[in-house]
């Protein structure tokens, strides 16, 4: 049973990545005084991807190829094992959040050869700007979660989410310090403004889009499907870790349905206030990341040492 | 059984070493046979032929390399044997050796923790042994004797070994000795080259300083017991102070030989300069059995472990971590960044050796015992993909004559099966999940998380701050090796070596290097093996195991409790295969859209050339910027000018050297002052014989009114 709703969570999580993304570029447009396209539309764009023949470049390897595949299974790998809809997930004691942010670290991995893999210009300068800021971010998640786990006593997601949802609303300094944290990782890492924007294809600016310049086809889409996936893995993260509650405890069929309405619920928001803060930052200089990275990081050590200091049991 | 595989595995190296001085014995042998066969005339005629073909000019060289190297596997073979034997027995074998002086007899003692390292001394001598032969052949005999390489490769191994079973201190400084000696020659074996005599005298010097700080840290311990066996010095009762100084002592000692910043800087001097499978049984084992010795004197030999000390390890291992990767990162030099990922390495081992020491001295042994499995897991990872990346950084010296990897490119479709063993090592180096650097790096980072349950505040704040370096330097590590597979492998070839080069057609090499690599996933997917003997090790060393015994098992890894974190890498790889075959199957059904290739696409200027891609330099701006106070940046850009009034720039240089702070801050002031004084007393020495006689005089003078 335990295993079933893994498996469920796990497809519900793949399932919806591209709807969140529909409804971020929906709340944007309408802040923008655009007219928005149909919050289906990525679901449409990945369908249409698959049907096409994807063109590779004479100078692609088997790397360039088979990494597509590579990327999606990490991030779908890294989905099983955060909470969704319900906690007690066997998949998180299989791999627990350390290893989550190794598949993370994975799928970059690949990602970053993979824009090394044809030999233009574009794609080192992607990899190697994808790697300077994740290099800085991932260290930052890092201490955002490991504030998570050491208050939890856990690494174990479910648990730590469990214990989070017994201990009640409490008010906890080190939480606040690792939700802001954990937003700025957020967005440094799934390519949003102010750190890299997902819209433009211009060179001064370009990360994520730089290295799977090259990509077409299936390729593409399983690439662009792994990046809505690990945006919603992120809201789902702060979501759960930070605002448990709704999630579903038992596996009744009504629990489950309940929780699946408030993690809906809970990304729908968070998205506009994503969709907010894009309309309204400017994105920022390549060599400014570092000053906002180095801040997230502050936060996590901040919120690690006043769990320490201030809120251990001793 | 258990210590007679020790010592013959100590006896076959030592065979080995002696086999490759027959290299120009030749003429003796063929001598030497003919008699022996006219000797005993019952001798089979087959065997004779054999023999005496086998001593003709053109076969012999590659016979006995062959021979060499069969000797030095098989010393690798016994020595993994013994290790395993007594890791499985977990039991403790002493024995005395009648030699060397009379009333010194040579104590050996093989214990959990000597037999931990006598497996990663095993598995990495295997490994040189079978990718050797194929790699000498390209020396030139009259320039390079393999009599020399392979005389001091067997007596280090030896030595190696040696020092695993020492159980006194004289054994263990002789075999110590013998370790960095053969090394040493092993390093200025190209000796022509000025840069390789240099790599190798400040590799001997610091090995000799090193050496004398262990002898004094002895020293100490030794001052209160009665005697040099490590047994006595066990008893041997100290103030914290003496004991202070003998761990300072150590650590200097140790440490030096183990490369932790600020004293490593003998190891990107003298890794690239060695032969590539020397470099990767220094850099792979050597800087383990400095741990080892580390271990050795902290551990069992001074006993009490403070605090104090295990915040020294845990900042020292932190700085060298950080500097290591970042130093690692500027380099172009192949091996050189093999050599600083190595400080890197063995810094986050001291780390998580000083968190078992904190742990150990506020009396959380269970902890303790967590960090030390850690580190030596660390250790033993370590020691199978750098041992890898060297390897294979030798395959690539040896196909396309190059090292830089500026001038590298496109080698994946080159050499196809190099690039795939190469990807596993970066993999594993980068610490992505499924693969053995992470179960380390993620047992790390548990050990750190335990940090609630000690009492002292500023450790309770310092231990965060050091693992949020390790995630620093985990993320960094990833970056640097994403640059050297990128660089090396994918891409355009930059040069005409490159673009030449071919698979490696020895099958030798690509054994070696695959068996590391598949020992490399093997125990990333089954780390219980691997930990489950190495439970054993801290069983002895801290009379404490792991917490959770049970949970050991071959499919989970728990080390502190299920609920509090657990991994599982069988799992995780079933999902891995489940939602990529998926997908692969999904998506590739349809015929219709099978891939088609075509040129890449040039924005329609046409003309994509190897120079346009990203460089190192290019790949590691960013960081170069953001890092920017890690190192001495000496950048240049020359313009060349040429037309009316010599202002059209023809051509722009771009020069980068990136040094190292140790060099100005530390070692040059050390210099300086070594050469004031050398010249102060040189004033003294005036050349002239009645002034010279008239000091004699005077010492005589003053000895005398001493003694009356």
């Amino acid at each position: 049973m335990n295993w079933l709703i893994a498996i469920l969570q796990t497809t519900l999580f793949v399932a919806l990545a591209p709807l969140l993304a529909g409804w971020i570029k929906y709340c944007k447009c309408r802040l923008q005084n655009r007219k928005a396209p149909s919050i289906f539309q990525p679901y449409r764009d990945l369908i249409k991807l698959t049907h096409k023949q994807p063109v590779v470049s004479e100078q692609a390897s088997w790397l360039f190829i088979k990494a597509p595949y590579i990327i999606f299974s990490a991030t779908v790998l890294a989905a099983t094992v955060v909470p969704l809809i319900a906690v007690d997930l066997p998949t998180s004691a299989s791999a627990d959040v350390i290893v989550m942010v190794g598949f993370f670290a994975f799928a970059r991995f690949f990602l970053a050869l993979a824009g090394l893999d044809i030999g233009t210009a574009f794609g080192g300068m992607g990899s190697s700007r994808e790697m300077t800021i994740s290099s800085l971010a991932e260290p930052a998640m890092l201490m955002a979660i490991f504030t998570l786990t050491m208050t939890a006593s856990t690494t174990n997601l479910s648990f730590a989410i469990a214990h989070v949802l017994n201990e009640g609303l409490v008010l906890r300094p080190s939480f606040v310090f690792a939700l802001s944290a954990l937003i700025l990782v957020a967005v440094a890492e799934t390519g949003r403004i102010p750190v890299d924007n997902p819209a433009t294809h211009l060179e001064l600016t370009m990360i994520h889009e730089a290295m799977i310049l090259e990509y077409s086809g299936r390729h593409l889409a399983l690439i662009e499907w792994a990046s809505q996936l690990k945006l919603m893995l992120y809201g789902v993260l702060i979501a759960n870790i930070f605002f448990p509650w709704g999630i579903a405890e038992t596996f009744a069929v009504k629990a489950l349905g309940y929780g699946l309405l408030a993690i809906m619920g809970k990304l729908a928001v968070l998205a506009m206030i994503l969709a907010v803060s894009e309309t309204l930052v400017a994105k920022m200089r390549l060599f400014r990341v570092q000053e906002y990275l180095s801040f997230a990081y502050l936060l996590g050590l901040l919120g690690m040492l006043s769990h320490i200091i201030l809120e251990a049991s001793r | 059984m258990t210590l007679l595989f020790a010592y013959s595995a100590v006896l076959l190296s030592f065979a080995s070493g002696l086999l490759a001085l027959m290299m120009n014995q030749r003429q003796h042998l063929q001598e030497f046979s003919q008699y022996w066969f006219n000797k005993f005339p019952g001798c089979k005629e087959g065997f004779q032929s054999v023999i005496a073909d086998n001593l003709d000019e053109k076969p012999f060289p590659i016979m006995l390399r062959q021979a060499v190297f069969v000797l030095l596997g098989l010393s690798g073979v016994v020595a993994i044997l013994a290790g395993l034997s007594v890791l499985i027995g977990n039991k403790v074998i002493t024995d005395q050796l009648s030699l060397g002086l009379p009333w010194l007899p040579w104590h050996v003692r093989f214990d959990g923790l000597s037999g931990f390292f006598f497996l990663i001394v095993g598995i990495a001598t295997s490994a040189i042994s079978l990718y050797g032969p194929g790699y000498v052949n390209g020396y030139d005999e009259s320039q390079h004797p393999f009599a020399v390489l392979g005389l001091f490769t067997g007596l280090f191994v030896a030595g190696m070994l040696l020092v695993l079973l020492a159980d006194d201190a004289f054994f263990f400084m002789i075999a110590w000795e013998l370790m960095s000696v053969a090394s040493y020659f092993l390093v200025a074996f190209q000796h022509e080259n000025s840069a390789n005599r240099r790599a190798a005298f400040i590799y001997l010097l610091m090995a000799e300083v090193g050496a004398l700080a262990i002898i004094l840290g002895f020293g100490v311990l030794a001052g209160f017991s009665d005697g040099f066996t490590f047994d006595a010095l066990r008893e041997a009762k100290l103030s914290t102070s003496w004991a202070s100084i003998a761990f300072v002592l150590a650590l200097l000692g140790f440490g030096m030989k183990a490369g932790i910043v600020p004293v490593h800087v003998w190891l990107p001097e003298a890794h690239p300069v060695a032969p590539s499978h020397i470099s990767a049984l220094m850099s792979g084992v050597m800087l383990k059995v400095a741990v080892y010795g580390l271990i050795r004197f902290c551990f069992d030999l001074l006993g009490d472990v403070h605090w104090q000390w295990g915040v020294v390890l845990l900042i020292l291992g932190t700085f060298s971590a950080l500097g290591g990767i970042l130093y690692a990162m500027m380099q172009t030099n192949l091996k050189r960044l093999l050599a600083y990922s190595s400080v890197e390495n063995i810094g986050i081992i001291f780390m998580v050796l000083g968190l078992s020491m904190i742990f150990m001295a506020n009396g959380h042994p269970q902890l303790a015992a967590l960090g030390l499995l850690a580190a030596l897991l660390h250790a033993f990872n370590h020691a199978l993909f750098k041992n890898l990346l060297f390897l294979g950084a030798g395959i690539i010296h040896h196909q396309t004559h190059e090292l830089n990897i500026d001038m590298m490119g496109g080698l994946i479709k080159k050499m196809p099966k190099t690039s795939a063993l190469f990807l596993i090592g970066c993999m594993s180096i980068s610490s992505l999940p499924l693969f053995n650097g992470f179960v380390s790096e993620w047992l790390a980072f548990q050990t750190a998380l335990q940090v609630d349950v000690l009492d002292n505040g500023v450790l309770r704040s310092l231990i965060p701050v050091a693992a949020a370096a390790l995630a620093l330097t985990a993320a960094l590590a990833a970056a640097c090796f994403v640059k050297v597979f990128g660089l090396i492998f994918l891409g355009l070839p930059r040069s005409h070596h490159c673009e030449k080069a071919r698979e490696i057609q020895d099958q030798g090499m690509l054994a070696g290097t695959s068996l590391l690599a598949g020992l490399c996933f093997l125990f990333g997917i089954f780390p219980g093996l691997i930990i489950s003997l190495i439970n054993n090790v801290s069983g002895q060393l801290l009379g404490e195991t792991l917490p959770n015994d049970a949970a050991l098992g071959w499919l989970w890894l728990a080390p502190v409790a299920k609920a509090q974190a657990s991994y599982s890498p069988l799992l995780v790889l079933i999902g891995a295969l489940i939602a990529g075959c998926i997908s692969f199957w999904y998506l590739r059904r349809n015929p219709a859209t099978a891939i088609r290739t075509a040129e890449t696409w040039d924005c329609g200027f046409g003309g994509l050339t190897h120079r346009m891609q990203y460089s190192s330099s290019a790949f590691t701006m960013p960081f170069r910027r953001i890092f920017a106070k890690v190192w001495i940046i000496d950048e240049q850009i020359d313009k060349d000018m040429q037309g009316a009034m010599n202002q059209d720039v023809a051509a722009v240089h771009y020069r980068l050297q990136i040094h190292d702070h140790s060099w100005p801050r530390l070692y040059d002031p050390i210099a300086q002052g070594v050469n004031t004084l050398a010249k102060v007393v040189g004033r003294i020495q005036t050349g002239n014989v009645r002034v010279y006689l008239g000091y004699s005089f005077v010492t005589l003078i003053i000895l005398l009114w001493v003694i009356s």
